[in-house]
């Protein structure tokens, strides 16, 4: 199911409720394998509720999500096989701060994969190089700034040789001069042709990686497009209401 | 009558008869604190579990056995299940009875340990595809633990003198033991005395345990969190 006809991310009306408020309402989205595709809107609107979605973190109540060919139909058997093919980046980090940053990287790997030891550490420490803290591999998360912690969270979820990932508003918790180190890793992260759907507001980042801008408000896809025309040319007031507070 | 024989407290001190009471108290702590913590975890995890029919009996139980007396529970365990054909040696009733009780309250320690895990962790738990076993075991359970510690520490510390109860139903720890000596020479103080120290040894052995295993599972937390055993002054 790899071939290139299969959408990486198929979202088709998809509704998501908590209590009496809706989350998402009647969501279709398609997402073609390596695409960079940024979502944003304003808080509330249902980006995170949209791509917690996807590796089915968040349970959605209608409409069918596919995630690489595999339909999300609430079996575990299907829930394990959409995570097994999905990695995620979470805001607060999420790292195991129990662990040291290189156990935090071997856990999945081995337990799930049944990776060797010698074998998942090996791996771990190649992914931790490349995100520039494989000096770092021995320590517990506590003792790393923000920036490091969340590239140690992005190598952890690479570990699992992930097709897609999704990131979580990754650069939210971060103080201002660590968002940039962050940012360049998941610009190498898109030079390899990672499929990465990134809820965010960096929109300098969005210029630069992303193929597509989804802009979502209440629950709903106002409207899409490359972020050059997007930028410039938004269709939607809330867009533009949108763009002008958060670009200054 | 003097007023305080000391030469007699010495003698208790070392006398051997007490000291038997002393491994006797420690057995029927470390057997209730095992019982207590496998039946507590077991008792949370039905409470936390969302569905009410193992939710609701973990409530009831949690209810009822903190809120009667250990003292009346042992009793009843000792006279009162014989009528009903379950015939149990007093050690047999004491540790039920003590591994009954404790573990209600080991249940309420477990719970809090485990709501204080951030939910954020179980979702990277399940972003890796980790399975819901290793999630428990490998990831909150630890952190939950670590949490744990300081109230089982006072928990335990708290059952360490409950076992004195099982004298009631005439256990040999420490307590009866030491009724017994006393019945002998009627020398109360000395041989209270005496039982007060091995109690105070013990908890403060138990104190040492503790400081350690918060050690042990705080590693990875910076050193801020400071030790929080009553012994902790010593170090200073």
């Amino acid at each position: 199911m790899t071939n290139s006809t299969v959408p990486a991310v198929k979202l088709a009306g998809v509704m998501k409720r908590f209590g009496n408020f809706a989350a998402l309402s009647d969501v279709n989205l398609d997402i073609a394998a390596g695409e960079k595709v940024v979502i944003c809107g304003p808080s509330g609107s249902g980006k995170s509720t949209l791509i917690r979605c996807i590796n089915h973190i968040e349970q959605h109540d209608g409409g069918e999500i596919s995630v690489n060919g595999i339909r999300l139909d609430r079996s575990a058997a299907s829930v394990a096989k959409v995570r097994s093919v999905t990695g995620m980046v979470f805001q607060n980090f999420n790292l195991f701060p129990h662990m040291t940053v290189l156990e935090n990287c071997t856990l999945a790997p081995r337990s799930t994969l049944k990776l060797s030891r010698a074998k998942a550490e090996a791996q771990a420490m190649e992914l931790l190089s490349k995100v520039r803290i494989g000096d770092q591999a021995r320590k517990y998360p506590g003792q790393l700034s923000g920036g490091q912690q969340q590239r140690a969270a992005i190598a952890r979820s690479l570990c699992m040789q992930p097709k897609i990932m999704l990131f979580d508003e990754p650069t939210s918790a971060l103080d201002p001069e660590m968002v940039k180190e962050v940012l360049e890793t998941m610009k190498a992260l898109a030079g390899e042709g990672m499929t990465m759907i990134c809820v965010t507001h960096e929109m300098g980042f969005a210029r630069e990686v992303a193929d597509r801008v989804v802009f979502m408000d209440r629950g709903s896809i106002m409207e899409q497009g490359r972020p050059d025309a997007f930028f410039s040319n938004p269709h939607t007031d809330r867009a533009r209401q949108f763009l002008s507070q958060i670009i200054h | 009558m003097t007023i305080f024989n000391f030469d007699a407290f010495v003698n208790y001190l070392f006398n051997s008869f007490l000291l038997g009471g002393v491994g006797v108290t420690i057995g029927l702590t470390v057997a209730a604190v095992i019982g207590g913590l496998c039946l507590g975890m077991i008792i949370a995890l039905m409470r936390m579990s969302g569905k009410p029919l193992l939710a609701f009996p973990a409530r009831f139980y949690i209810w009822f056995f903190r809120g009667t007396p250990l003292l009346i529970q042992l009793v009843v365990i000792y006279a009162g299940l014989p009528l009903f054909g379950v015939k149990l040696s007093v050690l047999q009733s004491a540790l039920l009875g003590l591994i009954l009780n404790e573990a209600s309250y080991m249940a309420e320690i477990v719970r809090t340990g485990f709501l204080a895990v951030p939910k954020g962790q179980t979702e990277a738990g399940w972003s890796l595809n980790l399975s819901r076993r290793t999630i428990f075991w490998r990831v909150t359970l630890p952190q939950a633990f670590r949490l744990m510690v300081p109230p089982l520490g006072n928990s335990i510390n708290g059952l360490l003198k409950a076992t004195s109860l099982a004298s009631v139903i005439s256990v040999e720890e420490i307590m009866r033991r030491s009724d017994l000596l006393m019945q002998e020479q009627f020398q109360v103080l000395e041989v209270y005395a005496a039982a007060t120290i091995y109690y105070l040894i013990l908890t403060s052995l138990w104190d040492l345990v503790q400081a350690r295993l918060e050690r042990r599972f705080g590693r990875s937390v910076n050193a801020t969190t400071a030790s929080t055993t009553s012994l902790s002054f010593l170090r200073r």
